[in-house]
């Protein structure tokens, strides 16, 4: 790799998981180590918790429980519209209810697997551990599972995995999981344990003497910036998808938090690790402002198909069955319609190169209920995907139990994210990052219904154990707006905020979101050759330049303004997106979400490169002009083998 | 690589439209409606995306646009709610008539229609600016006791409490509240009857509800009522408008148990 696009700094690794113990006792053995806050000298401590879904929800509940004084930001107007209520399928647990084989060791394994062996081997084991208690958690909350007639709860099947561990509430687990968490953090501000900031927005940390101590944030309503102060600071503020602008994230959803304490000083891991989702209601125009999944949950009884010919323009239900091409089915015959997302997607995209796919553009692939309306009768159906059914129907004015439904890939979920040690905790000490903002469970690939998992994890039970081992030193000396670091801090996001309204230009922030998500889609998307990112890296400090001189803001800064918002995270993805690539450039190889064109097995599936690329990559952020510096971190797998993933 | 972009070639373009859009630059200024037109309207556009069109002319031309909530953008979230030619969410131009304001599209309006649009109005909802409003009740609401107490770590397997099917779909049919506010923006005395009758339903048909569900009642019933929602009266509208569909029977089971509570000498917190 040429130097002038990064420089290598020294290997970074993790300090906390007991490597003297087995995997199994890791977590255990940590939490006996961790040091304890004395309930009493808790009232002392104060955390601040950014964002409010899954991650943060749970945190901040779990934290005022604890009696840790507790400030919980977020965005939206209420937490519960954090975006984690969208999620449909299920979450997993290792519970074998089934008595189908399962086991914590077996969702360990899958997720590694699935995973694409580039994920930290004790955080998985971890996250599988506490599954368990997620599922009893949320029951005793009045989660509303599915449950069968004798009253116990229901599973499913999710991709990758042959077990059925996926507990689920119809197409709607996100949305019950976080009323969950959010009920009980509603509950602690009742009791006074936790302060809220709603319509308030994160825009840059302070640190004093090397420790995170607090942020500076903006009223969206008043407008008005201003700083805050704890003992820790706890990002939990979701993935980056949207830097692709076009992504089935929440139109807010932003990399801010996470970019600003980037160039803080914490390290970014992994980032051009995204996942695609292979079944989205495809794009309709221009003005599209989002796309909307089709939960991978249809994929139980749904099939996948395209026409064998190309350009086979009949009605799909007047395309006779041996005119099909089942292809999931056919190249995949152990796992089927079920193989992980980044597989399925791929071979949509195939598809639909080759000339094959469906719908007014080419651009879709049919997923069929027909055989399992016959099976199961559409009275099942319904009660199974009657919520999704109808979305579909909304959405694209079409039935889908009279004509089968047409889906594409779409941006989903980033497994790239700030890099934490066992602990949670990023290489700022007293910045912890959960849930999908941090990069530690899924490897180069997330499976189906692990994010809900791997939020509440965090957020219920880890998180709140590994906290008091860095509180226990507090707490610390009591800092305020009089300090340099909070004084500077401060007038940089003032600043910023004035800059962006004096500009004055004639392209607005949705305009240039765009231009970067196509970009972004087409050079550094479902596949990226050395080629696609290097037309990338010569575009973007373009669009950035241009960004800065030709912006259009209207309005000011003294009421809710979404435009100067939309203008901030929008400055925030052209910085990480630049990142994206080169970390994509970097990564010669194919894993998991990320296919390099160079590297595939001759049957065209991702061919990694262990030798070389068996790390996790850290980026620190240097000032502007230079470039940003790699930190390796080597994975080591004692437990799982490396091997070449097979769902065949 | 193929974009993921449509081609505008496929579209059918072309609705011209009039909006008449409430514009309130804050709390405690006067607002009015103000006419707009928009053109080359897509039937597959979103009524949101609509207004991201006018929107994007509004602020090339340096005027501010116009403010709304939203933000998944697929109909769960709860953020987005306007009033649509004088109904919730557009509620009865949508067919089925079941909608969020984010998943009502443009193929329900015809090229030349006038369309009206305008907050919540209620005045335990203040108008923050534009189409946006302060829905911060329904949060006190929950606060008040719409949670069951179960700190983290407490909980028994999920097994351990089976629950018979029957209450748990009841259960799951009134949890599906996303709080957007239409119930109270649709009914004629701003009542947030039903958001409440949702969650006290919600939790006091399951197992784990039962040790609060008459402190939950009375609290939840007590709190709306002094965040100045106004009373029930049984209409109906906020079902009709409910993108989620509550039903009406959620009302009754809230009467019922607070009937129980009281009886049973339950007293709301003051």
């Amino acid at each position: 790799m040429p130097l002038d696009l990064f420089t290598v700094g020294d290997p970074i690794a993790d300090t906390k998981a007991p490597m003297d113990v087995p995997i199994g006792e890791r977590w255990s053995t940590r939490r006996f180590r961790a040091r304890l806050v004395n309930p009493a000298n808790r009232r002392k401590l104060t955390v601040i918790v950014v964002g409010t879904g899954l991650a943060g929800g749970s945190a901040a509940a779990t934290l005022g429980e604890a009696g840790y004084r507790v400030k919980s930001f977020w965005y939206q107007d209420s937490p519960r519209r954090a975006h984690s209520v969208a999620a449909q399928g299920g979450i997993n647990a290792a519970k074998n209810y089934r008595n189908d084989g399962d086991s914590v060791h077996r969702l360990f394994y899958d997720t590694v697997k699935g995973g694409d062996f580039r994920s930290r081997e004790n955080n998985v084991h971890r996250l599988a551990e506490v599954s368990n208690s997620i599922i009893d958690q949320c029951a005793a909350q009045g989660v509303p599972f599915a449950r069968e007639y004798g009253g116990l709860l229901d599973n499913r099947s999710f991709g990758g995995a042959q077990v059925s561990r996926t507990f689920y509430a119809r197409g709607q687990t996100g949305q019950q999981l976080l009323y969950g968490a959010y009920q009980a953090l509603e509950r602690q501000m009742a009791a006074g344990n936790v302060e809220q900031y709603a319509r308030t927005e994160m825009l840059d940390l302070i640190i004093v003497d090397g420790r995170a101590r607090g942020i500076v944030a903006r009223d969206l309503v008043t407008g008005e910036v201003s700083t805050h102060f704890a003992d820790a600071v706890v990002l939990a503020t979701g993935g980056y998808g949207n830097v692709f602008y076009l992504s089935t994230n929440a139109k807010g959803s932003n990399a801010t938090a996470i970019w600003r304490a980037h160039k803080r000083g914490a390290y970014m891991a992994n980032p051009c690790y995204t996942q695609i989702h292979p079944t989205c209601i495809p794009v309709k125009g221009d003005y599209q402002s989002k796309l909307t999944l089709m939960s991978e949950s249809l994929r139980n009884d749904g099939r996948v198909w395209v026409p064998k010919e190309r350009g086979d323009a009949r009605d799909p239900r007047e395309i006779p069955e041996g005119d099909r091409d089942y292809y999931l089915e056919r190249i995949y015959p152990a796992f089927g319609n079920l193989v992980p997302r980044d597989i399925a997607s791929r071979q949509a995209k195939n598809v639909c190169d080759e000339g094959r796919g469906v719908g007014p553009n080419g651009l879709g692939v049919y997923l069929d209920f027909s055989d399992a309306m016959e099976r199961l009768g559409r009275p099942a159906i319904e009660a199974k995907y009657g919520n999704l059914f109808d979305m579909y129907a909304q959405i694209t004015g079409e039935d889908p139990y009279e004509t089968p439904m047409r889906i594409y890939p779409a941006v989903h979920y980033t497994m790239g994210g700030l890099w934490v040690d066992y602990d949670l905790q990023s290489t700022i000490p007293g910045m912890f990052v959960i849930g999908e903002a941090n990069f530690s469970d899924h490897g180069a690939n997330r499976l189906g219904a692990s994010a809900l998992m791997q939020g509440l994890a965090d957020g219920y039970f880890v998180l709140p154990n590994t906290i008091n081992d860095y509180l226990a030193d507090g707490p610390f000396e009591k800092v305020d707006d009089s300090h340099p670091a909070a004084a500077e801090a401060l007038a940089g996001v003032q600043d910023q905020v004035q800059r962006l309204l004096n500009i004055n230009g004639t392209r607005t922030p949705a305009s240039f979101h765009r231009e970067l998500g196509r970009l972004m889609w087409d050079l550094c998307g479902m596949e990226r050759s050395e080629e696609s990112l290097r037309k990338a890296l010569d575009r973007i400090p373009e669009i950035r330049q241009e960004f800065w001189t030709n912006l259009k803001v209207s309005g000011d800064w003294t009421s809710i303004n979404p435009t100067l918002e939309h203008a901030g995270r929008v400055a925030d993805f052209i910085e990480l997106a630049e990142l994206m690539c080169v970390d994509a450039l970097h990564r010669n190889e194919s894993c998991g979400g990320h296919f390099r064109a160079e590297s595939q097995t001759p049957e065209g599936e991702a061919l990694r490169d262990d030798e070389n690329y068996a790390y996790v990559a850290a980026w620190e952020w240097t000032p502007e002009g230079a470039p940003p510096v790699l930190h390796r971190e080597a994975l080591e797998y004692e437990y799982v083998h490396l091997a070449q993933r097979s769902y065949k | 690589m193929r974009s993921s972009v449509g081609n505008p070639a496929d579209e059918k373009r072309g609705m011209n439209l009039t909006l008449r859009i409430w514009r309130q630059k804050g709390p405690s200024v006067k607002g009015r409606m103000v006419t707009y037109e928009v053109t080359d309207i897509s039937p597959d556009m979103s009524f949101l995306e609509m207004l991201d069109v006018l929107n994007e002319q509004l602020i090339l031309s340096g005027d501010e646009p116009v403010v709304f909530d939203h933000d998944c953008r697929e109909g769960i979230c709860g953020s987005c709610g306007l009033m649509i030619n004088g109904t919730a969410h557009g509620a009865g131009v949508a067919a089925p008539g079941r909608t969020t304001t984010c998943q009502l599209h443009m193929r329900k309006f015809k090229d030349g229609d006038t369309i009206d649009v305008e907050p919540w109005r209620a005045s335990a909802f203040p108008v923050i600016k534009d189409l946006a409003v302060n829905r911060g009740a329904l949060d006190r609401i929950i606060q008040a006791g719409g949670y069951v107490s179960v700190p983290t770590g407490t909980a028994p397997d999920a097994h351990a409490v089976p629950v018979p099917k029957k209450d748990a779909d009841a259960a799951f049919d009134a949890a599906t509240c996303i709080g957007c506010g239409a119930c109270v923006a649709a009914c004629p005395n701003a009542s947030s009857m039903l958001f409440t009758a949702a969650k006290v339903s919600h939790l006091g048909l399951l197992p784990q509800g039962q040790p609060e569900r008459n402190d939950r009642v009375v609290n939840m019933v007590a709190q709306q009522d002094r965040e100045g929602f106004g009373g029930c009266t049984n209409i109906g509208e906020c079902s009709a408008a409910c993108p989620k569909g509550i039903s009406m029977e959620n009302i009754s089971r809230l009467n019922h148990d607070l009937l129980g509570a009281l009886r049973a000498g339950a007293r709301p917190k003051s």
